[in-house]
């Protein structure tokens, strides 16, 4: 079954969204994280969607969701890459995922988990 | 209704002359004449009557959607397009068309003395048939003035939403004029693209040159900077005056998390100490 891939970079994890994203998809991918997290005791957590191009109410809400899983479980999450059409999706849905970290890149992304867990 | 006698039409056209003196007369009292060479006036009496003994010729029905109206349907057209070239208005265009009625229904009465129903039926479909050409006039005018109209917004809309680039990592955005929902989309969308083409991180939206700030408009800024931020980018929102301030204070707007200057230059201040650089270094 499709999955997503979940990479440990020290003591972060990257999550990158290369797919379109299905229902199934994002519910088992919620799993899988939590799961890694308390595996690796991460500190923090950096998805990148710069990929995708399309998403409808539940995966925005999908994302948030992970995001703050994520935050509960002591990890620091920064969402990055989003598409212009995908954020305006959002806006108009009403999703605006307050309290979610957001950079442009992966690298700013990583930028920004450093600063955050206090290791420059 | 019955069509058009023939006997009418002989009637017409064997007072051709007459006819389109008489016109004349009358567009030179009205004062239709005006702006309009009398050499052009004249020949555009004489080829409209000529379209419409040609016309009358062919066609026995007076809807003038037939097929044989066709060349006349055309004259109108320019006629009408070269009216509103020297700037008069599409009543006198069509002014032009009725006065001719004026001259024909004497003639009628003339030729019909004898019958005055056939009279009373000829006159109708004379008179339904000139209204239909001058409203026809009347249309094509408003259709020309339209499309003015329409690629003037859309010319507008491109010319309005210039996305500049201020310093390495800041992008600024000046807007001028009312933001509606169309508009406010397009800057939203461009913008977007630009942060991503671009990279930068800050994006400053200048509102000195927005009249107005009401609730719809407020709205827009808030869905716009929304947007950034979910992109992982910083929205400034400078240039409110004193005076949109109030307004915004007083409609109980709430911007939120929103950072707002009174002018550019603060903005690109406050920017650049966020990116670390000050102005005196190069980036």
């Amino acid at each position: 079954m499709e999955r997503i891939p979940i990479l440990q970079m020290g003591e972060f994890l990257l999550v990158t969204i290369q797919v379109d994203m299905h229902d199934q998809l994002a519910l088992r991918l919620q799993d899988d994280l939590t799961d890694r997290i308390e595996h690796t005791s991460a500190r923090g957590v950096l998805i990148d969607i710069s990929a995708l191009d399309m998403v409808d109410s539940f995966i925005g809400r999908m994302i948030a969701t992970i995001s703050g899983l994520s935050r509960i479980m002591d990890a620091e999450t920064v969402l990055v890459g989003m598409q212009p059409a995908v954020a305006i999706t959002l806006v108009e849905l009403g999703l605006t995922l307050p309290g979610v970290s957001t950079a442009l890149n992966v690298d700013r992304g990583m930028h920004l988990l450093r600063k955050r867990v206090g290791r420059p | 209704m019955a069509a058009l006698q023939s006997s009418t039409l002989e009637a017409i056209v064997g007072n051709q002359a007459q006819l389109q003196r008489s016109w004349l007369e009358a567009l030179e009292a009205k004062g239709a004449a005006r702006n309009i060479r009398e050499q052009d006036l004249r020949q555009e009496t004489r080829d409209f009557l000529q379209l419409v003994i040609d016309g009358l010729g062919r066609e026995s029905s007076t809807h003038i959607g037939a097929e044989g109206w066709e060349e006349t349907r055309r004259f109108l057209e320019k006629l009408s397009a070269s009216r509103a070239q020297v700037g008069q208005e599409s009543h006198q265009t069509a002014f032009f068309i009725f006065a001719l009625k004026g001259p024909l229904f004497d003639l009628l009465q003339a030729h019909y003395r004898e019958q005055p129903a056939l009279l009373a039926e000829q006159l109708w479909e004379i008179s339904s048939l000139f209204d239909a050409f001058g409203l026809h006039t009347i249309r094509t005018y408003q259709k020309n003035r339209e499309a003015v109209i329409k690629r003037q917004q859309e010319e507008l809309l491109e010319l309005s939403t210039p996305v500049v680039k201020l310093w390495e990592g800041v992008l600024a955005l000046p807007l001028i004029g009312t933001l509606d929902s169309q508009r406010s989309q397009t800057v939203m969308e461009s913008l977007l693209q630009r942060i991503v083409d671009t990279g930068s991180e800050i994006a400053i939206i200048d509102i000195t040159g927005v009249p107005t700030v009401d609730t719809l408009v407020a709205q827009h800024l808030l869905k716009t900077v929304t947007a950034i931020r979910l992109m992982g980018a910083d929205c400034i929102i400078s240039g409110v005056r004193p005076q949109i301030a109030q307004t915004i204070v007083h409609l109980g707007l709430d911007l939120g998390t929103l950072t707002t200057k009174s002018n550019l230059a603060d903005a690109l201040k406050l920017a650049l100490s966020r990116l670390g650089t000050t102005a005196g270094e190069r980036v």
